[in-house]
């Protein structure tokens, strides 16, 4: 489980980087466990780094996690039941989890997504554990290039979903448009932006 | 701040963004065209985080250590290695890189 040890990693970071932007050890762990979301934590953290407020920290966070309605609407067809047992299966999904379970004709094995995200769930608490406990002892984490975590696996996560040349395409738009708008507009809303490159997939 | 306010808006928000798509949209068919969107949702999502990531300090551009980092673990990544040790080499390229300079 490459995924669980990446989540492992990051985690910890985040435990690290949450301890310096003064949350407590038991505030990092809480947020790992309930939000468990990398890209939303590190959002929120780097708003409450950089002196931003309670909302703007929240909706950068939310923002930062806009693509997950994306994969739960792409998920939808393949979950049984009620709209509460639909909501509770709607929030196994993470990335790597829901690119894993994506079988690429429009349906997901809901079992593959539900047994690859229980591991990166187990590891990113016990990472943030670690993390938060030992954080304090490392000094500045940035020397240590944890930041090349994230967008490292990231990309690993892209090259397995360049199948094709339209896939390539709208990754080329989407990095473009990302890159264009990062002067201009908050953190988050880049990346969103960038998701609208997938309508090119309303032409056949 | 009160942080605690701020991991409970987060939890929120979260849970609700995930529930909504499976609650909403339910078990119903839907078009063909709509699901080759979402199909191609991911790979502009992913190059956008990879590019924000490794390349923008707030609304900065700037090229770094990281930015090294993370192209050498691509590099490893397009060879075929496991993301595992393209995280790791990166993480050390970044490491070795800030302390060289």
């Amino acid at each position: 489980m490459p995924y669980a040890v990446v989540a492992f990693v990051l985690s910890m970071s985040f435990g690290v980087l949450a301890r310096q932007a003064g949350f407590s050890a038991t505030q990092a762990i809480v947020t790992s466990a309930l939000v468990f979301a990398g890209s939303a934590q590190f959002a929120a953290l780097s708003v409450v780094v950089s002196g931003g407020g309670l909302v703007a920290a929240v909706a950068a966070a939310t923002l930062m996690i806009g693509r997950f309605l994306a994969m739960g609407i792409a998920l939808a067809p393949s979950l049984p039941g009620g709209p509460l047992k639909r909501a509770a299966q709607g929030q196994t999904v993470v990335d790597a989890s829901w690119a894993l379970a994506n079988r690429g004709d429009g349906t997901f094995d809901r079992w593959l997504l539900f047994g690859t995200t229980l591991p990166q769930y187990l590891c990113w608490i016990g990472g943030t554990v670690l993390g938060a406990l030992v954080g304090d002892l490392l000094g500045d984490p940035d020397r240590f290039g944890l930041d090349a975590v994230y967008p490292t696996f990231f990309l690993g996560m892209l090259i397995a979903e360049l199948r094709d040349r339209r896939s390539r395409t709208v990754a080329a738009v989407g990095a473009v448009v990302a890159l264009a708008l990062v002067p201009f507009t908050p953190p988050g809303v880049p990346i969103l932006a960038a998701a609208a490159a997938s309508l090119l997939g309303l032409r056949r | 701040m009160n942080l605690w306010l701020l991991i409970v808006g987060c939890v929120v928000t979260t849970a609700l963004v995930k529930a909504a798509g499976p609650v909403v949209v339910g078990g119903r068919e839907l078009p063909a065209g709509f699901l080759r969107v979402v199909a191609l949702m991911a790979p502009p999502l992913l190059a956008a985080l990879v590019v924000t990531a490794a390349l923008a300090d707030g609304q900065r551009l700037e090229v770094g250590a990281d930015t090294v980092g993370v192209a050498v673990g691509g590099l490893l990544l397009w060879r075929g290695r496991s993301v595992v040790l393209a995280v790791l080499v990166a993480v050390m390229v970044t490491t070795a890189l800030r302390a060289a300079f």
